[in-house]
């Protein structure tokens, strides 16, 4: 115990070491840039326009992200100097006094009469080189992500202008992406002008506004390219097709992970035990909320928040799951019926206190940097990583479920009790204790979906509730006490109704998949996989 | 064994009232309602015993709920389906009586159609959709309210009791079922309303819903009601027919051996029993004046168990108690301090299962076994309507 408090000590002082340095680094590197930037503009002030183009120049070649503002503000007229020589942004020059930001800081200075600045002046010469400078300014950045994000906005921004000083930068250009995005910003300008070559180069391209380019180049008069572009296009729609599909299948499948892990604890408590626990989703509920109460504890580290409350959630669900097993549920043993109305009871009661506790209004956990965003597999395709995240939780989640059920002495006994209770406990298995543990995995399983739903819904008291049904659908359609069948059930399910939502609504679509069970029930009373055997006479 | 086994007065007319509890429930809800309509209108209104029009609707409101709990009590209790889904019912029965009351307003709206309720005109409709056609008459109306829900129960049960699905599955499909049901009504397309109902009414059959004469009739019709179902379901459980549901909620396996086609029996006491919720539900609506998709709910319709469990389960009475109750106790709560309600409500599903599995019937039913046991009498059917055994899925 003491080594582990040491450890953790010890960690605690690393981090607060680098977290320091890092602050340190970060506000030197920002007054560097002030000075190097102050020069800059202090470069264009000058009276020789020459010298003002090549200021310009270097102000596009230096990495300051506040370059395209001055120039925008330049272009406008609105960077000027006050009286002591000072750099300001002109927010809005109409009136007598304006209102003016800190051309570094951008701290908005107050109001300034317009009679103390002084603006820096250019000519048409410069307003020209201005204006195609600010279209391509972040394409001059040493800094790559920069250069990607501007080249994506040149798409379709194109203009006989520009050409030249694209194909130019194309050549000098090291990075792949920004290259492919450059050249399709070219060659759509070609299409659209109606050039053989510009269509050629989109042939297979999937950016929405290629295909704009392409539609328009296939209203052109020149029957040549019109055909060329019309034939691009139906390839392009096929290819359209198949990638709405696989997002279908990606969002169903995301849909589909949430609902195994709402399901999945359920199989082991209801499946495995046969006990109903209409509280799962409160448990659900509290595993969530644990990720909050982590958040708010270890303000500013969300993502070590979050990884840190997989056990903590765990802990807390299963805890209270073996309070509602010892409390109320083993009085109940042979009743189901009655066990649903108590253990809804309890949900009730967990529900009104997490109001009357914490909020009744939804609490926001926030999603760690390295969840949020996404994988751009193509310009048709990109796929959010925390869905993907949740999607694999969910897998694991299922792994190890699977392993405790099939590799553990637990799994092992909790078959034995399922199987033949009373066969079980001659055998020396002490069914009590298998009943506890068997419930607290469970329960804890709904804290781990919990965890994950953190990251993908809003965290209210109402979220378990929104679960509980679907939950049991899935487990009842997968077939009691089948692990495998509620995997299925639940990705399945999530597929289906995703394919449906588009035609249908999200509303109906959710209804047509719950006619659809209760229908499946009617048909086939113990799900898609039934269990075999004796133990499934009941 | 619910069954009084006399043989001499077996006959169908006096046997639903054989039992004395029958009897004493049947005296006191006349009594109630007699008293109720004195006390509201011979007694003066600053008299403190006066009864308010407001009370008396709250009051109708309950013996709604009563009919209603009678209902599951007449299929869990006897027959040993758990549905968690005869808020629908309820629900589908008030939509009908609703329906009915939508086309009476007629021109009087906020729109002023004479033939589309005002949410079709805002939702810029020009024509009824065909399932509102008929609304207009009250008998077909009030034929809808029994028809409607007896049809989903039929078909539902139908499909379900066919396959035998039992216990706790049955449980969740009424639940699912009831759910389904929600979303669809909450959709403006469905053509009921949407999100918020159908509300606004303005009278029912010639009368002014809004008047105190109205209320009191509606209060008196939902009491005679509830002695009328209450009395239905007394035929049924006393009934050959009823011996045969207790012996399948008891042995469902069993029974199915001795012979009986027990699909048939579940089936008929459902229907009987959904027509029972929609008729609960269509005296409901125009008491409370509004009907939305909130009582499609599932926590709706598993209260409703919770009050016939209170009450004690198989017993009819009980479940006219607890639906009183209960449905008192959230009037107090929610007035006094609402944020406690819930907790009250879960607690009482709680400690009602664990500690009093029989309900307040069963209290007085212990009470009376313990004073007969004091004066001594020896008799061998002294509880000749013990409660189930518990059916097991």
């Amino acid at each position: 115990m003491r080594r582990f408090l040491s450890l953790g000590l010890l960690c605690l002082m690393l981090l607060s070491i680098t977290v320091t340095a890092q602050a340190q680094t970060n506000s030197t590197a920002s007054s560097t840039d002030d000075t190097a930037a102050l020069e800059l503009l202090e470069a264009l002030d000058v009276e020789s326009y020459t010298a003002k183009s090549e200021a310009i120049t270097a102000i596009l070649q230096s990495d300051d992200e506040r370059a395209r503002d001055w120039l925008q503000a330049l272009l406008d007229g609105r960077l000027q100097r006050t009286e002591d020589g000072r750099f300001v942004l002109v927010l809005e020059n109409r009136g007598r006094d304006w209102p003016v930001a800190d051309v570094l800081t951008g701290e908005a200075l107050g109001e300034m009469s317009r009679r103390d600045l002084e603006r820096v002046g250019i000519n048409n010469n410069l307003r020209n080189q201005l204006r195609s400078a600010i279209a391509v300014v972040d394409l001059y950045s040493p800094n790559v992500e920069r250069r990607r994000t501007s080249a994506e906005r040149l798409l379709g921004e194109v203009d006989s202008d520009l050409v030249q000083p694209i194909n130019e930068l194309i050549e000098q250009e090291e990075d792949d992406q920004v290259r492919y995005r450059l050249t399709q910003a070219v060659a759509i300008y070609r299409a659209e002008a109606g050039e053989m070559e510009g269509v050629e180069a989109l042939d297979g391209s999937l950016h929405p506004r290629s295909r704009v380019a392409l539609s328009r180049a296939a209203n052109g008069d020149d029957p040549v390219v019109a055909n060329a572009a019309a034939a691009s296009l139906a390839g392009i729609e096929q290819q359209l097709k198949i990638n709405r599909g696989l997002e279908t299948l990606y969002f169903g499948l995301s849909l589909g992970s949430v609902l195994v892990l709402a399901a999945i604890g359920l199989a082991i408590t209801f499946g495995v035990m046969g006990v109903i626990n209409m509280a799962h989703g409160e448990l659900m509920m509290l595993g969530a909320y644990t990720t909050w109460a982590m958040q708010q504890l270890l303000p500013g580290q969300p993502g070590l928040a979050l990884i840190l409350s997989i056990p903590a959630g765990f802990m807390v669900a299963a805890l209270a799951g073996v309070a509602i097993e010892r409390g109320v549920i083993q009085f109940l043993k042979g009743r189901p019926l009655e066990t649903l109305l108590a253990t809804f009871g309890i949900s009730l009661i967990l529900q009104q206190l997490v109001r009357t506790v914490i909020s009744p209004l939804n609490r926001t956990v926030i999603t760690p940097e390295w969840m949020s965003g996404s994988l751009v597999v193509n310009d048709a395709l990109s796929l959010t990583l925390n869905r993907m995240y949740v999607l694999g939780f969910a897998l694991v989640v299922f792994a190890g479920l699977m392993l405790i059920m099939r590799r553990t002495r637990l799994g092992l006994e909790v078959r034995a009790v399922t199987q033949n209770r009373a066969m079980a406990r001659s055998m020396g298995i002490r069914a009590t204790r298998v009943d506890i543990m068997t419930f607290a995995l469970g329960s804890g399983v709904a804290g781990l979906a919990g965890v994950a739903l953190s990251q993908l819904t809003n965290v209210g008291p109402n979220l378990g509730q929104n679960y509980i049904i679907d939950s049991f659908m899935v487990v009842v359609f997968g077939g009691v006490g089948n692990l495998w069948g509620t995997l299925v059930a639940g990705l399945s399910l999530g597929v289906i109704n995703q394919v449906l939502e588009p035609w249908a609504g999200a509303v109906l679509a959710k209804i047509i998949v719950l006619v659809f069970i209760i229908l499946f029930i009617q048909k086939r009373p113990r799900g898609l996989f039934p269990q075999k055997g004796r133990a499934a006479e009941g | 064994m619910s069954l009084t086994t006399e043989s001499s007065t077996n006959f169908w007319l006096t046997r639903p009232f054989s039992e004395r509890s029958t009897q004493i429930f049947l005296g006191v809800l006349i009594a109630a309602l007699a008293l109720v309509t004195l006390l509201h209108v011979a007694v003066p209104a600053d008299n403190p015993l006066h009864i308010g029009a407001y009370t008396v609707n709250l009051f109708g409101k309950y013996l709604s709920y009563a009919l209603l709990a009678v209902a599951v009590d007449l299929v869990w209790g006897y027959l040993g389906i758990l549905s968690l889904g005869h808020g629908a019912f309820f629900a589908i029965g008030g939509y009908a009586m609703g329906m009915y009351l939508m086309r009476q307003i007629g021109d009087r709206g906020t729109y002023g159609n004479p033939v589309l309720p005002d949410f079709m005109v805002f939702l810029n409709w020009d024509s009824l959709p065909w399932f509102w056609h008929g609304f207009d008459m009250a008998w077909f109306a009030f034929a809808m309210v029994l028809l409607a829900p007896g049809l989903l129960a039929l078909v539902f049960g139908f499909l379900a009791f066919r396959s035998r699905v039992t216990g706790v599955y049955l449980s969740i499909i009424t639940q699912a079922l009831t759910f389904a049901l929600m979303l669809a009504f909450f959709r403006n397309e469905m053509g009921f309303g949407g999100n918020n109902g159908l509300t606004d009414f303005r009278e029912i059959v010639g009368f002014d819903l809004r008047s105190d004469a109205t209320r009191l009739g509606l209060f008196l019709a939902t009491g005679v009601a509830l002695a009328l179902g209450f009395i239905l379901c007394r035929a049924i459980v006393t009934s050959k027919l009823g011996r045969v549901s207790v012996a399948t909620r008891d042995a469902e396996a069993r029974t199915r051996f001795l012979g009986y086609r027990v699909e048939r029996f579940q089936l008929f006491v459902f229907v009987v029993s959904a027509m029972l919720a929609g008729l609960a539900g269509a005296l409901y609506v125009p008491q409370v004046g509004i009907i939305n998709p909130s009582e499609f709910s599932p926590i709706f319709s598993i209260e409703i168990v919770l009050w016939v469990a209170l009450g004690g389960r198989a017993t009819l009475y009980g479940a006219v108690i607890g639906a009183i109750l209960v449905n008192y106790a959230k009037t107090i709560f929610t007035g006094v301090m609402p944020d406690a309600w819930l907790f009250a409500l879960g607690a009482m599903f709680v400690l009602v299962t664990v500690f009093l599995p029989k309900g307040v019937a069963g209290l007085f039913r212990y009470f009376k076994r313990r004073k007969r046991d004091d004066t001594a009498t020896s008799d061998p059917n002294a509880d000749p309507n013990s409660t189930p055994k518990e059916a097991s899925a």
